[in-house]
């Protein structure tokens, strides 16, 4: 199966590879997925007084849709609202980079990084941990 | 040199040009039915399946009486297993075989397991090769065959086979070989090696696709296989339908290139293998799959920590290799070869198998170094995994959401 563009371009040039200082109390981390399942994302995000994202960076192992889902969430969420930024889902990744069937866990991967990220980000800002639907792949 | 570069030689191989010229007349002017016995059409191409049995049988040292030809290797696996199932059952209904085994064999286990055969499934050691006391061990009365490959398709190692075949016979069953990836490899003697039956196929030889044969054994003892299709009774009965002739006459002509080139061809192709080998583990935190001893000349399986193989193969995008991961969503499981092994599932994902073949040039093993070193440095920059070991994070110890 041939990859789209899209996704050959976030996985050539992924954009916000790196890390932020995980201890930092404006930065939540999000980890998920298993070695043994082939793929981990780690997403975090740097948030302002306004709850507002300033930046984003990501590593990933695993496949090149999982690197480009991750790569694509990264940009996506920059300049969003802690907010704004549950509403990204999966199927948005997924249209954007025309993942095919068997891809679709890796964007609800990404999807669980972020809500991961920002649910760190909550509690160590004092605020209430929000309840996330057990993900289902 | 040209771009992308084929290194999956254990997948297919490419048609030698001298090959496809022996078989072209037969698409043509030689059409004729083999089996058609009253005119000259019919004749020209006996004749050229003739000679094909011939180089074939000369290729594995057995005669040509005893060459089965079939539409290709998975073929002939289902045909050996299954016809000595049904023929033998008065003697018993006990199998023995390999976990790492090809899929041609072990589905076809499993289908009999349904009929009433009994099947082990010997492990292997952590190198790939079965431990001969096991076998020892499963053999009962009741066992009429064991079935054991002869070189491993994704690792590439060479399972003792004189010594299996020994323990076989000592206990009057038969000894099957799937030999798809040794046979026109290295060098393969039915009656040195004790083998009672045999497949192989002629497209991982630089032959065409869609033509293979099984050797049965005619003397000492006499095997016999219950056909599996019904039909003209062609092959002795054992395997109906009109020959493939153009096909069976590249087979020929595979075998024939293959027994005279062998040696040279070995020799090189290891010397290659072992240069792209060397010069890939000093990759920190890579490893080679599989005994490095006995094994074919041409494949080396690597595992490179810490990066996902079917993501490596992204990067190694000018290089047609596999991966003993697949990531799709019906199939998180890595290769069930590389489990048997022992391997984690993790280093399982990270694994890339390198197939050289006749055609494989040197400048381009070199190629392949640079791109695979540099695909796994991108890869392991992109990996939170690789940062976790560079700092000193034991990453069994961490807790992972597993999905």
């Amino acid at each position: 199966m041939a990859y789209s563009e899209k996704v050959i371009d976030h996985y050539t040039n992924p954009r916000n590879v790196g890390t932020l200082n995980k201890d930092n109390k404006n930065v939540g981390t999000g980890l998920v997925g298993a070695p043994e399942c082939g793929d981990v994302m780690r997403l975090q995000i740097e948030v302002d007084e306004n709850n507002m994202i300033t930046d984003a960076k990501f590593k990933t192992f695993g496949c090149g849709s999982a690197i480009a889902s991750s790569s694509l969430a990264t940009e996506w969420l920059k300049g969003k609202s802690i907010d704004e930024a549950l509403a990204i889902d999966n199927m948005d990744l997924v249209e954007e980079l025309a993942l095919p069937p068997v891809k679709i866990h890796c964007s609800v991967l990404a999807e669980d990084a972020i809500k991961s990220a920002i649910n760190d980000y909550r509690v160590k800002n004092g605020m209430e941990a929000l309840e996330l639907p057990k993900s289902h792949h | 040199m040209e771009l992308p570069i084929y290194l999956d030689n254990n997948a297919t191989t490419p048609l030698d040009p001298r090959v496809l010229e022996a078989m072209l007349p037969y698409f043509t002017n030689k059409f004729g039915n083999a089996a058609s016995r009253n005119h000259a059409f019919g004749w020209v191409a006996e004749e050229g399946v003739d000679y094909a049995r011939e180089q074939v049988a000369k290729l594995i040292g057995c005669t040509e009486k005893e060459i089965i030809f079939t539409s290709g290797a998975t073929e002939a696996d289902n045909l050996a297993i299954k016809g000595v199932f049904e023929m033998y059952a008065d003697k018993g209904n006990h199998i023995i075989t390999a976990t790492t085994e090809h899929k041609a064999v072990l589905d076809t286990c499993k289908h009999l397991e349904k009929q009433g055969a009994r099947v082990t499934y010997l492990n292997v050691k952590e190198d790939g090769l079965i431990d001969l006391a096991e076998l020892e061990a499963a053999m009962t009365p009741e066992t009429i065959l064991v079935t054991i490959m002869y070189g491993n398709n994704e690792i590439g190692v060479i399972q003792p086979i004189k010594e299996i075949s020994a323990i076989a016979h000592k206990h009057g069953a038969l000894f099957f070989t799937d030999a798809t990836q040794a046979v026109g490899k290295i060098p393969v003697d039915v009656n040195a090696d004790g083998i009672d039956l045999m497949a192989f196929s002629a497209h991982k030889m630089y032959g065409p696709k869609g033509v293979g044969a099984l050797y049965v054994r005619r003397k000492n003892p006499r095997v016999k296989v219950t056909s599996q299709m019904d039909g003209g009774g062609h092959e002795r009965g054992m395997r109906s339908g009109t020959l493939n002739v153009p096909g069976i006459v590249g087979l020929g002509k595979a075998c024939e290139l293959c027994r005279l080139e062998m040696d040279e061809e070995a020799k090189r192709l290891s010397a290659l293998r072992d240069k792209l080998e060397s010069a890939l583990t000093q990759l920190e935190e890579s490893y080679v799959n599989g005994n490095v001893q006995h094994r074919l000349p041409h494949v080396a399986n690597i595992s490179f920590k810490y990066v996902e193989g079917e993501g490596l193969m992204m990067a190694m995008k000018d290089l047609a290799v596999s991966s003993g991961s697949a990531c799709t969503s019906a199939s998180l499981e890595p290769s069930y070869v590389l489990k048997s092994l022992g391997l984690s599932d993790d280093l399982a994902h990270s694994s890339i198998r390198f197939g050289l073949g006749r055609f494989t040039t040197e400048e381009e093993v070199d190629y392949a170094i640079e791109n695979t070193k540099k695909a796994v440095n991108h890869l392991r920059d992109l990996s939170p995994l690789w940062e976790m070991f560079k700092e000193g994070i034991d990453l069994s110890k961490i807790e992972w959401a597993e999905h």
